[in-house]
């Protein structure tokens, strides 16, 4: 910032707001057009074309509306709090340990995902030991992973 | 041998040998700067694990509540659906008052009192506005709509159908036409105004199953008041640093620090920290 001249700098405020702005538009749009469906249409047990051509559609909805708001993150942290200016050492100590996260997200959203799949699974074997009383004994037959959830 | 390393730091050459041996800030940025960073650094992990836990229980629901119902209410208009207008227009307020931010900076670089006073003054009105926004949209969930951090009435159909009774809970009449819902939909259960009991009114899905609308994922009301509640006590902070740090330049303190008025740099630092966070925070509760 040091190297830009003063006004060179007010301009660069208004193309800020004007950026961010247009994509939290672009991004309110796009999530009213696709009516929150994001999540709950993953995962389904018997998949159609159609429903296949859904879920892609869904994916990529969810990666650009990801992707649009790390620009605006990287929009603020770059040219509203100056990292960039920032020597190197500086820059790379603040952002390295943020790479951690990568990490967190996958492995707690695979977590969450496992306990969807336990729930769904107990629900289901409940359903089933109602519906039929003459097979009460099934539990059973559970296998082990099955046996740990219910304890 | 001092004289050197000031000259190589004037020259900006920070991979010189001697640039950690002692007398040279090696950052190029004061203990306070520095600081202030490596204090967003750790609050951005605190969000983080909020978001991620969000994230997590989330994934763990086959169903969840639609943004674009839960969040559908405008001021002075209570009949008025608005999906996400209002959400839109906080958003707004808060990068206006990250770019007045930034104008105050700019002002500071300069040492123009004036100039930061005012730029700082607009940025705080900026946030003082997002927290009314807020807390009218609290407000609106807690009052209006009776979603508390153990009871959420939002949640989705998972299969098309149709209901079996009117919005009031009472069976169709003969000859009305009953309201279909799609697979996805939102909805949210209604209180009887009187009774103050809940309205679940009964439906029939496409494949024949009968039941009555339940209530969503448990976890959603907690997240949403704790994680909005968190970044909402962020803002009234900065507000209140935001305001010393305005009286303290409208006074005169900085203009003797003769150092470009860092104070007002540091405390903007944390400004548009609150901001980004906003970013992650409307992406995952207003927007997927």
């Amino acid at each position: 910032m040091g190297h830009l001249s003063y006004e060179e700098q007010k301009k660069l405020v208004i193309k800020g707001l004007k950026i961010l702005g247009a994509i939290t538009i672009i991004e309110v749009l796009l999530a009213l057009l696709f009516n929150g469906h994001i999540i709950s249409s993953f995962h389904k047990d018997h998949m159609s074309d159609s429903q296949m051509v859904t879920m892609a559609l869904v994916g990529i909805y969810g990666l650009v509306m990801i992707s649009l708001s790390l620009y605006k993150a990287r929009f603020i942290v770059y040219n509203f709090m100056h990292l960039g200016s920032e020597v190197s050492g500086l820059r790379w100590s603040v952002l390295m340990p943020m790479l951690l996260l990568v990490w967190a997200i996958i492995a707690f959203f695979q977590e969450g995902n496992s306990w969807k799949k336990s729930r769904e699974k107990i629900k289901k074997m409940n359903t089933e030991q109602i519906d039929s009383p003459q097979h009460s004994s099934s539990y059973l037959e559970y296998d082990e992973e099955t046996s740990k959830i219910l304890i | 041998m001092s004289s050197e390393a000031t000259a190589v730091h004037a020259h900006g050459h920070d991979t010189d040998e001697h640039l950690w041996d002692g007398g040279t800030p090696p950052f190029k940025a004061s203990y306070g700067k520095l600081m202030m960073w490596y204090f967003l650094l750790t609050d951005a992990f605190t969000f983080a694990g909020f978001l991620i836990a969000y994230g997590a229980l989330r994934f763990s629901s086959p169903i969840w509540p639609v943004p674009d119902v839960v969040f559908e209410k405008i001021p002075f208009f209570p009949e008025v659906k608005a999906p996400l207008v209002f959400v839109t227009f906080m958003t707004f307020v808060l990068i206006a008052s990250s770019v007045t931010m930034v104008r105050a900076v700019q002002e500071g670089q300069r040492e123009n009192k004036n100039g930061v006073v005012f730029w700082m003054f607009l940025t705080i009105l900026g946030g003082a506005t997002f927290l009314s926004c807020q807390a009218w949209e609290w407000k609106t969930l807690i009052v209006d709509e009776h979603t508390t951090i153990h009871t959420n009435p939002f949640s989705a159909h998972t299969e098309a159908g149709h209901f079996l009774e009117d919005a009031h809970g009472h069976p169709y009449e003969a000859g009305a036409t009953a309201e279909t819902f799609r697979e996805g939909d939102g909805y949210l259960i209604h209180q009887d105004h009187e009774t103050g009991e809940w309205i679940q009114r009964a439906y029939e899905t496409e494949s024949g199953t009968k039941g009555r609308l339940q209530f969503g994922p448990k976890a959603f009301g907690a997240l949403f008041f704790f994680i909005t509640g968190f970044h909402g006590f962020h803002v009234f902070s900065g507000v209140c640093f935001l305001l010393i740090i305005m009286l303290n330049a409208a006074s005169g303190t900085y203009v003797k620090r003769k150092n470009g008025y860092e104070m007002v740099e540091k405390i903007g630092l944390y400004w548009h920290f609150v901001d980004l966070v906003w970013v992650f925070v409307f992406l995952v509760f207003y927007l997927l």
